[in-house]
């Protein structure tokens, strides 16, 4: 078991950079999640720790070893890919066994792990097939037998439940989740879902655009996201955002709607509040035009804009909330339930 | 079941194959049936008369110790020729896959040889190893090996298989390529994490999954082999010296040709043809069966 450094990690690809400066620690057995929309470089990142990438500056630490240069087999690290990367050609038992025949360790202990693994995973009536004979979930979990059966000092996971369908993920998820405190083995896990992400993670590092946005645990993360990117990637659905004025401790918006706030910020901000944070009340001062209502059985989402603007608006109303289009509802919020965000850098700002 | 669908009939569909169905009658059917015909015929040395023999071509093939001992040399050259060449492509796809930076350079450079026309890649390599004024006989001097093609049987069989696999390494380097190309890349990196060093991803992972390539391919060098390189032959040896580098397509050109025995030369040409057949038999198949995974 190990803890992971990252120090001031950069990925260049010639004079474009994709990761610019990333840092982080991550302490021994914890999972972290990293998540961001596509294109964010999470992968990367994880390929760089993994050591299939090259890392052009910075240091990646694993336990008190530099491993820049290393090659990945030679970090001590396991990895689940999204496609799985199962070898085709070789037996569940060949696949999980590979890893430990190519350390040369004895026959008859490789067969006892692989025995154990397939139990934990409860793969063991599938030791003798190949993998174009097994479900899209059982070769999820033959990738992840691959991992442990090595028992090393780091798991990564590129995606590995995107290839799922919605109800095998929820259920893989809570499995890894298990697997992963159960070994107590030191974790990375990549996402671009976030309610997988707020689900598994100790910690969640939201990237974007190469930039780290915020470090935290998911309750951090959603109750004061540090910028606006955060605030709108993590909660679903996600934050409503209105343009504001403030102006001590008041804040204006729309047509002359006004929220007071213990917020001592000044001039334009971003004023965040979330659709489940919102009260129904008639005397409240944010305002909507209804547009449409969306019953999801236990909540009702209602779908508007905030009136005599275009700014877009949804409500989350707990039970069956019946809403006409046209119509215009009025809410309230908690004061401490306010984000404000300066509306230039979209850095939060905070009490 | 489905119903089948109904076309009322008409003769267009027959129009539309008809040039296809005329082109293999004209070129393929006709001329292969002639040459049937021909394999029961004896013709006299001057062409004044022929005579009906039956099978008498084909049973004195069967005991003519030149024509076999022909035959042995055609499966060595095709054994030497495909292994050569298909393990030169094998190494060099191998390489040409993990090259990122000037990979299409490369791959251009080494598709090169495969448009180069038979006879003149055998003119190539008859200059580099004339015993007289070639390069190679010159270097070889200096390691003490006495190289003449034109006297040393071995030597000769050596410069055609030589010649004939350099020109087909590029054709396999393409295929090798594009099966390697195909795997996906993170099966490689599993394995790069898993332990295993290049050279044992290739033998574990890369060569295994990429047998049907191989199988394929053994299928098309041995037809290569055996009847692609007579424009080689022609230019480099003309099936000598003393007959070393006679395969049966030569054999066929000059018994036919040269020593004007219609009826033999006939004969075996279609021994030939069979053998064509049942190598174009396996390929269908065996080999056009799909990867197993």
């Amino acid at each position: 078991m190990a803890s992971i450094t990252m120090k001031d990690l950069v990925k260049a690809y010639g004079n474009v950079e994709v990761l610019h400066h990333v840092a982080g620690e991550i302490e021994d057995g914890e999972l972290i999640v990293i998540v961001g929309p596509s294109g964010c470089g999470k992968s990367t990142l994880l390929r760089m720790i993994a050591g299939l990438e090259t890392i052009t500056s910075g240091d990646v630490k694993i336990g008190d070893k530099i491993v820049n240069d290393l090659e990945p087999a030679e970090r001590d690290i396991a990895m689940v890919f999204q496609n799985y990367a199962l070898y085709p050609h070789m037996s569940v038992r060949e696949n999980m066994a590979y890893g430990l025949k190519i350390r040369k360790i004895a026959k008859d202990e490789i067969e006892q792990r692989v025995q154990e693994a397939a139990d934990i995973l409860e793969i063991r009536e599938y030791l003798d097939r190949k993998p174009r004979q097994l479900s899209g979930g059982q070769r999820q979990r033959v990738a992840m037998g691959r991992a442990i059966v090595r028992n090393p000092q780091v798991f990564l996971f590129d995606e590995p439940l995107s290839n799922l369908d919605a109800k095998l993920r929820v259920q893989m998820r809570l499995e890894i989740r298990k697997l992963q405190q159960r070994l107590g083995v030191t974790s990375i896990y990549v996402t671009h879902d976030q309610v997988e992400a707020m689900t598994l993670g100790d910690r969640l590092m939201v990237l974007n655009g190469g930039y780290v946005e915020q470090f935290g645990t998911p309750i951090e993360l959603y109750n004061r996201p540090a910028t606006l990117f955060v605030a709108g990637f993590i909660g679903s659905p996600s934050m409503n955002f209105l343009p504001a004025t403030a102006d001590s401790g008041i804040l204006k918006f729309g047509k002359a709607a006004s929220i007071p706030s213990a917020n001592h910020a000044a001039g334009a901000v971003t004023l965040g509040i979330r659709p489940e944070h919102l009260v129904h009340d008639d005397a409240g001062p944010i305002k909507i035009t209804v547009q449409m209502s969306e019953h999801l059985g236990a909540n009702t989402l209602i779908h508007g804009v905030l009136e005599g603007t275009d700014t877009d608006f949804v409500a989350s109303m707990l039970g069956h909330v019946t809403a006409d289009p046209g119509s215009t509802m009025s809410f309230s919020a908690l004061t401490e339930n306010l984000h404000i965000f300066d509306a230039a850098s979209g850095k939060r700002i905070e009490g | 079941m489905l119903k089948r669908v109904h076309f009322p009939t008409s003769l267009l569909p027959y129009l539309l194959v008809a040039p296809q169905v005329i082109i293999t009658l004209i070129f393929f059917i006709w001329p292969a049936s002639q040459a049937v015909y021909q394999s029961f015929l004896i013709e006299d040395a001057f062409g004044m008369s022929t005579e009906f023999v039956w099978f008498e071509n084909f049973t004195y093939l069967a005991t003519d110790e030149q024509y076999l001992g022909s035959f042995g040399r055609t499966i060595f050259f095709s054994v030497c020729v495909a292994f050569l060449s298909m393990s030169a492509a094998l190494i060099l796809a191998g390489f040409a896959d993990r090259i990122v930076r000037g990979a299409t350079t490369y791959r251009t450079l080494l598709i090169w040889p495969y448009a180069v026309a038979p006879v003149l890649a055998g003119a190539l390599w008859v200059f580099m190893f004339n015993p007289t004024l070639g390069i190679f006989p010159y270097i070889l001097e200096f390691i003490g090996v006495d190289w003449n093609h034109y006297l040393n049987g071995n030597q000769a069989m050596a410069l055609v298989i030589f010649a004939a696999a350099w020109k087909q390494i590029a054709y396999n380097f393409l295929f090798y390529l594009a099966a390697m190309q195909s795997i996906p890349r993170s099966l490689i990196e599993a394995a790069a994490i898993d332990g295993a060093g290049p050279v044992r991803r290739f033998w574990d992972h890369i060569f295994p999954l990429i047998s049907p390539t191989t199988f394929f391919l053994l299928v098309i060098n041995a037809v290569y082999a055996f009847f692609d390189t007579f424009g080689i032959i022609h230019a480099v040896t003309q099936g000598g010296p003393a007959n070393a580098t006679t395969i049966l397509v030569y054999k066929v050109y000059n018994d036919g040709f040269v020593g004007l025995d219609l009826g033999g030369s006939a004969a075996q040409s279609v021994i030939l043809m069979f053998l064509v057949i049942a190598m174009t038999v396996v390929q269908f198949r065996y080999v056009e069966r799909k990867v197993e995974y």
